[in-house]
């Protein structure tokens, strides 16, 4: 193919007729709770891990429902599990389950069995 | 809702356009690409709807892309816009066609600006006066050239030697209409329809038979947006516009795309070329590329103008199946010809190498 010098930009829209959402259903099916974050951002803010470097736990949950599991899985490594997003949510979320189901379920997304 | 309600609130959407009496201002962009767009535009007006149209070979560039590109300031820009209307002023005329969106846009935020700020308006009338010792008025109408081809779409239809149809299937002609973002999209009002409903282009494919093809981005920007294109580094993101527009109304298997813009014409017909070159893809029915056409050339083939004269040629997308679908006779050997039947030259790759 011919080079002019420049690229094609792929497009950052998602197609949610097509995108796939195995692994959302995965957890929504295994951690409820899940399904009743309001996007308020207190995990992120009482982040141990995203105070040191740039990780953002809300970004994991959109990474999550808009299917773009190879930008989750580069994300969802940083997490030490310390717990403290669980403590401060308001709607009692249970996100330290919920980031051990992401974690288990990319390993059996890229294996197939998802 | 009731239809007199519809009625007057489309009546909201219209544009007044003058009649007759144009001094026409010329486009860059297409002068160059596809000259065959205004002589044809002006052919149309005096020869077959005998209207009076100025063509001032004194007039200038609008330093439109210039000024969009932040290498023109504002108050050059608003000096040379007072050239023209004083070029026009001088000539006795008081409605301006404008043959480019681009330009188009200028004007309007310029004349928006100086009812806005009469202090700007005097400071341009200072500056040209300084410069060129020249004087001008305020257009009573100023009109993009399209708004005045779509106000006479129907006498053209009456005058048509061929219709926008199918001539194999007796179907009407899938067509997509692209309007300039700069046409509507930054004054509405300025605009047939304004930026929601934007009729200029429909109500001409509609008049002349063709339907109108509804795709999901039908009203997204065709990716010229000057500091895109200008950088060479930088022009992956114009492309990756138009390759949206076009992976959008593929499904739609369109026979043709018209734009009333210089840009968008380019672009679009570019582009096709360029994206096959990179990715080997191809947007048209059958496989091929779509052809683009400017809504004058159109006009002039609808009229029954032979289509190497109206400059089909110029087009990096080969233009015959759309011309065939319309039963329009054409030589293919003279298509590189000029008047005297002597060689103009051709492009080394043409309709996105279909033939290769």
């Amino acid at each position: 193919m011919k080079n002019f010098g420049f690229s094609v930009k792929q497009t950052r829209v998602i197609d949610v007729d097509t995108f796939d959402d195995s692994l959302l259903k995965y957890v929504l099916a295994n951690e409820s709770s899940f399904m009743c974050c309001m996007y308020c951002g207190s995990c992120t803010a009482t982040c141990s891990t995203g105070n040191l470097i740039d990780f953002n736990v809300r970004k994991i949950n959109l990474f999550l429902r808009r299917g773009q599991y190879d930008m989750l899985a580069n994300e969802i490594d940083k997490c030490m599990f310390c717990g403290k997003c669980t403590l401060v949510c308001p709607r009692d979320i249970n996100l330290r389950n919920t980031i051990m189901l992401i974690k288990k379920g990319i390993v059996e997304h890229k294996n197939g069995k998802k | 809702m009731q239809n007199e309600g519809l009625k007057n609130i489309w009546a909201k959407y219209q544009k007044e356009i003058a009649d007759d009496h144009y001094y026409y201002l010329r486009s860059c962009i297409r002068q160059n690409f596809f000259p065959g767009a205004e002589y044809y535009f002006l052919k149309i007006l005096r020869e077959v709807l005998g209207k009076d149209v100025y063509d001032d070979p004194r007039h200038t560039t609008c330093t439109g892309i210039g000024y969009h590109s932040d290498i023109v300031p504002f108050e050059t820009i608003q000096t040379v816009v007072a050239r023209e209307f004083a070029l026009m002023t001088a000539a006795g005329y008081r409605n301006v066609a404008v043959s480019c969106v681009t330009s188009f846009g200028i004007y309007s935020e310029i004349l928006e600006t100086w009812r806005e700020f009469p202090k700007e308006l005097q400071k341009a009338r200072e500056n040209l006066w300084k410069a060129t010792k020249r004087e001008f008025e305020i257009p009573e109408n100023i009109a993009h050239a399209s708004d005045i081809i779509y106000k006479f779409r129907h006498q053209i239809a009456e005058k048509a030697k061929y219709k926008l149809v199918n001539t194999n299937t007796g179907k009407p002609l899938q067509i997509v209409e692209h309007i300039g973002c700069h046409y509507a999209k930054m004054f509405p009002v300025k605009g047939i329809g304004g930026a929601e409903f934007p009729q200029v282009l429909s109500g001409m494919i509609a008049a002349w038979g063709g339907d109108v093809v509804d795709y999901p981005e039908r009203r997204h920007c065709c990716g010229f947006g000057f500091r895109q294109y200008l950088v060479q580094q930088n022009r992956g993101y114009s492309l990756s516009n138009s390759k949206k527009k076009l992976e959008s109304m593929q499904p739609y298997e369109p026979d043709a795309i018209i734009c009333n813009c210089p840009g968008c014409t380019m672009f679009l017909d570019r582009w096709q070329y360029t994206l096959y070159e990179m990715e080997g893809k191809r947007y048209g029915q059958n496989n091929e590329s779509i052809p683009v056409l400017a809504y004058e050339e159109l006009a002039a083939l609808v009229l029954g103008f032979e289509p190497w004269n109206v400059g089909l040629q110029m087009h990096e997308i080969n233009t015959e199946s759309l011309l065939d679908k319309m039963g329009i006779a054409y030589n293919p050997d003279e298509k590189y010809l000029d008047k005297n039947k002597q060689p103009i030259g051709s492009f080394n790759k043409t309709g996105c190498l279909s033939c290769c």
